[in-house]
């Protein structure tokens, strides 16, 4: 088995509810993250999926520090990484990059291509201006644009193309992990396909890992190796992802794969509507926190909070049903 | 009904029923860049108590094509330059904008796609619901106050006589949605065209609101048009489904016929290129290059520069559309020998 490249230990992200401006007092708190654990490994995909609000994006920004957990730590080769020195963090930051959901946003439209990409290299490394100049047409050629691209800014591209750049940029540094924030969601259906492709593509040749966070599961059952489901700031089913479409079993996993809609008139799948809308996280439910929801619910689901355990190899579930 | 207006010989639907019925429509926006041909000579026909599909990337035309059927587009760039959209029996294009206040809400309404900018956030939505129910009707207070709790109780939401003092803000966005829902319904409309309304919505949220569509239509028997590049929304819930692609409906037919044999290239590559939930793929096939730019059209087909089995009477003319089963029609030239 490959070792794990990073890990995160009981993370927990809250954040303070504040009433008042002169007398600032806290009045609550949201519970974006609430105690996760999971191991992403070398070369592999990591797919984070549950809906608006569940904690992912928090999750992948604890990730690339720009969060600081409020209990928790994330290990990078054993090392935690809200403790890293300067020297350390100028490597983390080369280690560990990112691509955003919106290349329209994502891209400094006063900057050039060529100073998007060389802009991580410039900030963390040491390398010199004809080294960066060849590494941005070294990047660009792996992500398919043209090396005469680094000369043009970013209007001058469209949708796909744009998040090639983007991920150029987050390449440049010889990255071990990308975070990948819905990197597909923004474009068009046709242009999709081929940027799914290019990861898998650059992942198999350069064994970087993602974090692949998407609320689409049809893409992260094409991208990821692992996938966990985040209910509220929690993980409630963590498995390899080929088990887990095939074998959903807490029943909110159950529900969400039953709510995508399959992509052919011909497929029937078993509809479960969920009564209601996802709680406020900053009063959450007590005990699992999809007990209100649950079709399943027993008493002691509204009063024991279910751990995380295995069930089968592998395969994790949060639930009292399978106690 | 009108039956002055003969349909396209290709297609034969019982005239009866047909609610919507639109003609070589073409709207085109005259920019500083040139003519942008955004609708361009776009055909179909819709029937009572059905819903069609249109699917296609974004530019490529779909929303203007709605626009245009509520005469909405942006004005006096865009214009509609040729083409009839017959509603109940009269033709949209030959009314005063006067007499398009009478259309809209009451017999073709409009969803669209966000309800965060959709409701005014100044307004309860009582205020706006009222605000659409009284262009139709000319009631007292009371009896508005009434049709609006009803519009709301139909999208079901809960305690309806209470959300009408509601702000939009203090509604979660499925709500929201719900809420746009009832203002489109509130006068009964012949035609609801929803604009992608689940976009903004996650997907649990987003299978109870299409049920609730679906309901609602079983119970009004209105036509719907469903604009979204989703196919999982298609095949669930519509009859007919329209593809587009740069402006023009390359594919259109009943949903499954269109499933199970898609004919154009562009649908055979765009269903292959979506990944599926119920199978592991190694590889997606991808449409390589882009959709052209629509003040820019290559000459001929407009997918031929992206198509594998593109050859020159592609580039040479745009082929006429060929009927590839029963109320399936594909422009193709690959399917003039079939």
């Amino acid at each position: 088995m490959t070792p794990a490249l990073i890990r995160a230990e009981q993370v927990k992200k809250h954040f303070p509810v504040t009433k008042g401006l002169l007398f600032m007092r806290t009045v609550g708190y949201v519970k974006a993250v609430d105690g996760i654990s999971f191991e992403i490994n070398q070369g592999e995909t990591f797919g984070l999926v549950g809906e608006s609000g569940c904690g992912k994006t928090t999750t992948s920004r604890l990730l690339l520090r720009l969060e600081t957990p409020t209990s928790g730590c994330i290990l990078l080769n054993g090392k935690n990484i809200f403790e890293l020195k300067r020297q350390e963090l100028q490597a983390y930051r080369t280690t560990v990059q990112a691509v955003f959901q919106d290349p329209w946003s994502s891209l400094n439209p006063r900057q050039r291509v060529h100073d998007i990409i060389a802009e991580p290299l410039i900030v963390n490394t040491t390398l010199s201006r004809a080294e960066i100049d060849k590494r941005v047409t070294e990047v660009l050629e792996q992500v398919g644009l043209r090396p005469d691209a680094a000369v043009r800014f970013p209007h001058e591209f469209s949708g796909g193309q744009r998040q090639r750049i983007a991920l150029a940029s987050a390449l440049a540094s010889y990255p071990k992990l990308i975070v990948l924030d819905e990197p597909v969601s923004a474009l068009d259906v046709s242009i999709r396909a081929q940027i799914m492709n290019l990861l898998k593509r650059l992942q198999q040749q350069y064994q970087v890992s993602y974090l692949l966070v998407a609320h689409n599961l049809a893409t992260v059952r094409y991208m990821a190796h692992q996938t966990a489901v985040m209910y509220l700031g929690q993980i409630v089913e963590h498995a390899a992802t080929e088990a887990l479409y095939s074998n959903p079993l807490h029943p909110y996993t159950k529900a969400l794969f039953s709510a995508a809609l399959p992509a052919h008139p011909d497929v029937q799948r078993e509809e479960i509507v969920l009564p209601g809308e996802v709680p406020s996280p900053i009063d959450p439910p007590s005990g699992c926190r999809f007990h209100p929801r649950c079709p399943f619910a027993k008493p002691e689901c509204s009063e024991v909070e279910p751990v995380l355990r295995e069930v089968a190899p592998e395969h994790k579930v949060a639930c009292h049903l399978y106690a | 009904m009108k039956t002055s207006h003969s349909v396209l010989s290709t297609h034969h639907y019982c005239m009866s029923d047909v609610i919507l019925d639109v003609k070589d429509l073409h709207t085109y926006i005259f920019s500083r860049w040139g003519v942008v041909r955004a609708v361009d000579g776009v055909s179909f026909s819709l029937r009572m108590g059905e819903t069609l599909g249109i699917v296609g990337e974004s530019g490529c035309g779909k929303t203007m094509t709605s626009l245009s059927l509520l005469r909405l587009i942006p004005k006096p760039a865009a214009r509609i330059v040729k083409g009839e959209i017959w509603l109940d029996g009269e033709n949209l294009l030959e009314k005063r904008e006067k007499e398009m206040r009478q259309v809209r809400g009451r017999k073709i309404a409009m969803v669209l796609q966000d309800p965060q900018t959709s409701l005014n956030p100044v307004f309860t939505i009582g205020n706006q619901l009222i605000e659409a129910i009284r262009i139709h009707y000319r009631e007292a207070s009371r009896a508005l106050l009434r049709r609006a709790e009803q519009a709301l109780r139909l999208v079901r939401v809960a305690a309806p006589a209470e959300r009408l003092h509601n702000y939009p803000h203090q509604l979660s966005g499925g709500m929201k949605q719900r809420v746009v829902g009832a203002i489109a319904i509130s006068c009964a409309p012949k035609v609801l065209i929803a604009d992608e309304p689940t976009t903004a919505l996650d997907v649990t949220i987003q299978l109870q609101y299409l049920k609730l569509l679906k309901e609602i239509q079983a119970e009004t028997n209105m036509a719907m048009i469903f604009i979204t590049h989703d196919f999982g929304i298609v095949a669930r819930i519509c009859d007919q489904i329209a593809v587009m692609y740069a402006g023009r409906i390359v594919e259109r037919g009943p949903v499954r016929e269109v499933f199970n044999h898609p004919s154009h290239p562009y649908t055979q590559a765009l269903l292959a290129s979506v990944p599926k939930m119920e199978e592991r793929v190694e590889w997606l096939a991808s449409i390589e290059g882009q959709p052209p730019m629509l003040h820019d059209l290559p000459s001929g087909c407009r997918f031929a520069p992206r198509c594998s089995y593109a050859d020159e009477r592609c580039y040479r003319a745009y082929p006429p559309s060929f009927a590839v089963g029963k109320e399936h029609l594909a422009d193709c030239w690959r399917l003039e020998q079939v």
